[in-house]
């Protein structure tokens, strides 16, 4: 992969966000033109379209874009992390410790500022408790994490049905929409924003150390690259992006794994590339899938990781079909 | 051991190394100069893979000191020592789809600054590479659709394309039909005799005595045979480290060994 080509590839996606975020700005139970969307963001406009598009539509429409971006780029590490193109954010656990505090925090009736605490809170848990685990005897095989993080993830899971048997009916409903991924609580985007910002900073500079540390670790510390420091900084920076999406939407599915996936199938998996791209395109993808959940039943809003399951799977399946090995 | 005059690549002093409670060799000492080819030879689990990292530098001794041109591996940058040694793992973990030609170019990453991508010279020198190992055509096919031999040498061409002057090599011929052995081979002795030094594990105890100009001979229990090669590889010594009778026959003027 050669420099030149990389910003068509960008512009396009820049152009298709901006699109996706035009069409979650207008579209809903009050539809909006393109026109009084602008007007409302650039010419500061007065009345309730105005209102509804900066109070309403551009929070929301910024939190599933920085969420779908967070799972994208959570996801593109993670594989190279473990070196397994099936990993996804999740499977350290991650999703498994922020469901246990959100949904504790639920089952003692806190508000929602509260709710959103405990999950970053238990997100970080579940991080530690599982690199302490796997790193205890200094070790560290990317098998080991793997099934270190495999069950602490089954261990948050039975936490979790635990406390759904003992919720009441009506905050049974709310929890589960969080365990789906539902954007409609989602009023504050911008700190995970910011941490989506800051991880991509972060690791671009790294991004060619990347690519050599996907074939292998023995090669590439032979090739000069300071494994060790690389496996920290990914390990952490990965877990922090998927607790700030989690936080901020809940668990939504399949983002994580399959953008990375699709991307790595049009473009390669030159990380240069596929880290920016991956995330421009989780945040399209789950803006789109927001706005197609709460729009296509009407007045009913749907979790968005129900339809970005829904949407994922067959797509991963039919690329896959097309795309034989030689 | 060193030829005359030419610069020494690599050099290791009162080396031993420990595996868990296992001495894999006692204390013996190397030099390696620019021009030599140093074969490793021993029996499965004797340590050569663990001999090799270490002078490679991505282990420490337990005994001893590496040192990689004139410096300890210390006070290398890790960078600057990969664009001085390179080294060919045994197995190349594959779990992503790559083409041929960008395998071939993960060995200019140590030539290239942090952000600094590939330019169209170092293309043309992965280019060659491939062309050196056979596989030009094969440039843009997937690696995960190759064949074993045909990966083996998608490695080696991505260490030519790293450039380094000392080349170590864990089983270069594993994998390799015949005729690629012998070529490969051939291709190393051809960079050695520009100035390169190559150390290199083998199994064939023959290609050792065809190629090497110097043996180390571990026989696993710890103990270490190193010098040259006609003082190394004699029958007894042999007999003694691989634990089988094996016998000298000189045919049409080259030695061969057999086992009995």
């Amino acid at each position: 992969m050669t420099r030149p080509a990389v910003l068509p590839i960008l512009a396009v996606l820049l152009a298709a966000s901006g699109l996706a975020f035009a069409w979650a700005l207008s579209a809903g139970d009050l539809p909006i033109g393109f026109g009084e969307v602008l007007g409302a963001l650039l010419r500061g406009d007065e009345g309730m379209a105005a209102d509804v598009v900066r109070e309403l539509r551009l929070p929301r429409a910024v939190a599933v874009f920085v969420c779908g971006g967070l799972l994208a780029l959570a996801g593109a590490l993670m594989q190279v992390l473990l070196r397994n193109p099936l990993a996804d954010p999740y499977v350290l656990g991650v999703s498994g410790g922020a469901a246990v505090g959100a949904l504790a925090a639920m089952l003692f009736g806190l508000s929602p500022w509260f709710v959103d605490a405990a999950a970053f809170g238990g997100a970080l848990l579940a991080t530690l408790l599982v690199f302490g685990l796997a790193h205890g005897d200094g070790s560290w095989t990317q098998t080991r994490l793997l099934l270190t993080g495999v069950i602490v993830a089954a261990g948050c899971g039975a936490a979790v049905t635990l406390m759904l048997s003992l919720a009441t009916d009506t905050r049974l409903k709310s929890m589960l929409f969080w365990l789906m991924g539902d954007a409609s609580g989602a009023s504050r985007p911008w700190p995970a924003l910011a941490v989506l910002v800051a991880g991509l900073v972060m690791v671009l500079p790294f991004a060619r150390d990347l690519n050599v540390l996907a074939r292998g670790e023995l090669s590439a510390l032979a090739l000069g690259v300071r494994v060790q420091r690389l496996r920290y900084l990914l390990y952490v920076l990965a877990s922090l992006l998927t607790a700030a999406a989690v936080t901020l939407v809940g668990s939504v599915g399949f983002v994580g794994l399959i953008v990375p996936h699709l991307v790595r199938f049009v473009i390669g998996n030159d990380q240069r590339l596929l880290l920016p791209t991956a995330t421009l395109a989780g945040g399209t993808l789950l803006t789109l899938a927001d706005t197609a959940a709460r729009t296509v039943m009407a007045p009913v809003q749907l979790p968005v990781g129900v339809l970005t399951a829904l949407i994922g799977v067959p797509v991963f399946l039919f690329l896959l079909s097309r795309h034989p090995r030689s | 051991m060193s030829t005359g005059g030419s610069s020494i690549l690599l050099a290791a002093d009162g080396l031993a190394l420990k595996v868990g409670e296992r001495w894999l060799c006692c204390e013996f000492s190397l030099r390696l100069a620019a021009g030599e080819c140093l074969v490793l030879l021993g029996p499965n689990g004797a340590g050569k893979t663990t001999l090799l990292h270490t002078l490679a530098g991505l282990r420490a001794p337990t005994v001893g000191a590496v040192r990689l041109g004139a410096r300890p591996y210390a006070d290398w940058d890790s960078l600057a020592a990969a664009r001085f040694r390179g080294l060919l793992a045994q197995q190349q973990p594959d779990h992503f789809s790559a083409s041929v030609l960008q395998t071939a170019l993960i060995g200019r990453h140590p030539h290239l600054g942090r952000w600094g991508w590939e330019s169209a010279d170092d293309v043309a020198i992965a280019q060659a590479a491939l062309a050196e190992l056979g596989l030009a055509d094969l440039a843009a096919r997937d690696i995960l659709s190759l064949s074993g031999g045909e990966r083996q040498r998608v490695s080696i061409a991505a260490l030519l394309t790293q450039a380094p002057q000392l080349l170590l090599l864990d089983e270069p011929t594993n994998h390799l039909d015949l005729h690629y052995q012998i070529a490969v081979l051939e291709l190393f002795a051809r960079l050695k005799r520009e100035g390169r030094g190559v150390v290199m594990v083998l199994h064939d105890i023959n290609l050792a005595t065809r190629f090497a100009d110097q043996v180390i001979l571990l026989d696993g229990r710890g103990g270490v045979v190193a010098g040259s090669r006609d003082e190394v590889l004699q029958a007894a010594r042999l007999s003694h480290a691989f634990d089988h009778p094996i016998r000298r026959v000189d045919i049409d003027g080259r030695v061969i060994f057999l086992p009995d």
